[in-house]
């Protein structure tokens, strides 16, 4: 792609609060005209990514550069970007007509033509003869509707848009999407728009940029994303999905669920451990055997407007979730089928915990910062040693007094018939768990791991 | 019922009767000849005419330590509201610890009591070699009024959206034209109330300007009144001097009273 279809450019972006790295080596493009979207949960750093484009933070490391022009130091007032805050951030002492016209009077421009262009932007918005009104008196939606006339009356390059809907409520949030993406279309401008709305995104974008934890995870069209998500997060974020242990038997077939499917994948070698993707609507009923390829229980079956939502148990005791038109009503046994291409295959980003530790004594080693008890034998105090962990061997207490560290539940991913958890213990690092117990979000838990199921091998020293 | 309603609302009159019985009390004698306190000699304005011709003993001093307190009030409000303003910004972009501490530290000079920090203050003029005079009570008034304009202004930043200054920025203007165009005009009715709050601790302030004034003879209205008095009996026309002055802090006060519950109204 030509380097001028490009308006802004960001390579090696870094940024840090104190300990915590909120964004890590971000590489990143946006096309002239497009609408993108940074999209991810809260505190994955979107927000300062924006932040950092419209000249309010500084980045540690990186550049980021606008028609080929490294705006590093300039500040936000002589960046040609206007921002439309969370919550608006109109003038409350201005009205609707001295709120738009403030950065066009700031320029100096003529009287004539600020009254022609705020009339021009007023019409855009839908909001032609609220001029005079004091902004305070405005509705949510309509407040919101100024913030973006003051911005886009500029004439900016690049429209940044830091969750402006987040306050509306969800008829009003819904029409406002629409109008967006007429404004969009209409004006020709670049957007940068921030949320955490996983269906927001994809209405509104051409490219949505997942983030999570301060990494781009995946950035692709809303097709790309929602179809071949590259990971259980992204797979997991956007839009429902069963997300399964699998095996990749060899190329074009992948064993998952008790069960070997043909796929359209190859290259990840042979009894490769991999995640497996299938969305709810891509598992199909069928009455013929030979159609058939695993047989299952209906669990319950929810009518969900359009269509139903069905959780079964699988012949293997694997839980899935389908979406169907048809209803099939809990107890029933049914056989169903998944077609190749509807299998997406990923390659697991970790298989066991690894971590760097040192064996303290005879019988007692370090890592996260705690001491565990397993057994030395071939290692002597003082050695730096690679430990290994694996997912299911890691026991969580819900108190801690026989628990040898503690720490947050961060993120849950259920797997059919277990729960993939993300725990950042008390140290910052993250274990990851394999468990049937059910735990929520952000639950506090102790951390065990029995001396046998602690494994070292011999770090490699370097020079 | 009845009997207890009647009770509660003498109790009312009689709280308010005595809240403002000395008031009315210089008010009334105000119109008044006699020499001495509590004599009523008959209807007149005699005294208010002295006041404002001049026509009266020590005339000059008295007009000249009223036009001192009112010179100062004015000086050292509108610092300590420039001062105050720009410091509670401050102190509202702080986090967490900090932010509580100088919370704390902003209370304090505001429960001390006016002695100690008059005796303070003049300890610490003296300590840098500073003559002390007219200069000195300034600085000293400077430093009791801003811990009130901080606290006035305080509750409008956070009632402010946390980006408007970002916005203007983003916009456009400078970070000088945000304070002044969006900043300043948000935190407005704040930095009033915080004016003229300093202005009448100022104007009524007896135990720090006595202590800051110097020997060089500079009298405020307290402190003259305060060696008038020792003399043998106050000068009679500051009754209709005291009566003007409250008329005047009445009228302010309700004209505050009624920007804030018109500004209530609009939201």
């Amino acid at each position: 792609m030509a380097q001028d279809e490009r308006i802004i450019n960001i390579e090696h972006l870094s940024k840090s609060f104190g300990d915590k790295k909120v964004l890590d080596d971000i590489n990143l493009y946006v096309r002239r005209g497009e609408f993108l979207t940074l999209l991810g949960p809260s505190g994955c750093g979107k927000t300062t990514l924006l932040r950092m484009i419209a000249g309010f933070l500084q980045p540690d490391e990186g550049v980021i550069t606008l028609d080929g022009r490294n705006i590093e130091g300039i500040p936000p007032h002589k960046r040609p970007l206007n921002t439309v805050f969370q919550r608006y951030a109109l003038f409350p002492h201005l009205d609707v007509y001295d709120n738009i016209a403030f950065g066009l009077k700031l320029r100096k421009t003529p009287e004539d033509e600020i009254d022609r262009r705020i009339r021009k932007v007023l019409k855009l918005v839908a909001m032609s003869d609220y001029e005079d009104r004091d902004v305070e008196t405005l509705s949510g939606g309509q407040q919101q509707r100024i913030a973006i006339a003051r911005a886009i009356v500029n004439q900016p390059k690049v429209l940044l848009l830091d969750e402006p809907l987040a306050a509306l409520d969800l008829k009003m949030r819904k029409d406002m999407q629409i109008e967006l993406k007429e404004m969009h279309r209409k004006l020709g401008i670049t957007f940068i728009y921030v949320t955490h709305d996983q269906e927001e995104a994809l209405t509104l974008s051409d490219t949505i940029v997942v983030i999570n934890e301060g990494k781009i995870q995946q950035a692709g069209t809303p097709a790309d994303i929602y179809n071949e998500p590259v990971n259980s997060f992204v797979a997991d974020f956007i839009g429902e999905s069963n997300i399964l242990n699998g095996t990749m038997i060899r190329d074009k077939e992948v064993s998952f669920i008790g069960h070997d499917f043909k796929c359209v994948d190859s290259g990840f070698g042979e009894d490769m451990p991999v995640d497996v993707v299938i969305r709810p609507e891509d598992i199909y009923f069928t009455d013929s055997d030979t159609k058939a390829q695993f047989t299952a229980t209906v669990k319950s079956c929810t009518f969900k407007g359009v269509h139903y939502e069905m959780f079964v148990d699988t012949d293997k005791g694997y839980e899935l979730m389908i979406q169907d038109y048809d209803a099939y009503e809990a107890g029933e046994e049914v056989k169903l089928y998944i077609k190749p291409g509807d299998i997406q295959v990923m390659r697991k980003e970790r298989t066991e915990n690894t971590y760097e530790g040192s064996v303290v004594a005879d019988g007692k080693v370090e890592f996260l910062d705690t001491e565990f008890e397993c057994s030395t034998e071939g290692f002597a105090p003082g050695d730096k040693v690679l430990v290994s962990v694996a997912f299911k061997k890691v026991d969580l207490l819900d108190h801690d007094d026989e628990a040898a560290t503690v720490g947050n539940v961060e993120f849950i991913l259920y797997k059919g018939d277990h729960y993939h958890l993300t725990v950042r213990t008390e140290s910052g690092e993250k274990i990851w768990v394999d468990t049937n117990d059910i735990w929520d979000k952000n639950d506090y838990v102790g951390i065990r791991i029995l001396p046998k199921d602690i494994r070292l091998t011999k770090l490699q020293e370097n020079g | 019922m009845k009997a207890s309603r009647v009770i509660s609302k003498a109790y009312l009159w009689l709280v308010l009767i005595i809240l403002y019985a000395p008031i009315a009390f210089i008010a009334v004698f105000s119109f008044t000849e006699a020499k001495s306190l509590g004599n009523w000699t008959g209807f007149s304005t005699a005294l208010y005419r002295n006041l404002f011709t001049g026509s009266m003993q020590n005339s000059s001093a008295l007009l000249s330590a009223l036009e001192n307190t009112l010179l100062i009030a004015l000086i050292a409000s509108l610092v300590a509201t420039m001062l105050g303003t720009v410091a509670a910004i401050g102190i509202f972009n702080l986090k967490g610890k900090k932010k509580a501490t100088m919370n704390f530290l902003n209370n304090i000079p505001m429960i001390n009591p006016d002695i100690i920090t008059g005796v303070s203050l003049f300890l610490l003029f003296v300590f840098l070699h500073i003559s002390q005079g007219y200069t000195t009570v300034i600085l000293a008034h400077i430093t009791f009024c801003t811990p009130y304009v901080v606290l006035n202004v305080l509750p409008k930043l956070s009632q402010l959206n946390p980006n408007i200054y970002e916005a203007a920025l983003d916009l456009g203007a400078t970070p000088m034209q945000a304070l002044r165009k969006v900043l300043v005009p948000a935190l407005r009715p704040g930095m009033i109330s915080g004016f003229i709050l300093s202005f009448t601790m100022s104007l009524d302030d007896f135990a720090v300007t006595f202590f800051t004034r110097g020997t060089i003879g500079l009298d405020t209205l307290s402190t003259y009144i305060y060696a008038d008095a020792r003399k043998g009996g106050l000068t009679p026309e500051l009754k209709p001097l005291m009566t003007i002055i409250f008329l005047i802090i009445l009228a302010v006060l309700l004209i505050i009273n009624m920007r804030q519950s018109k500004s209530s109204d609009k939201q």
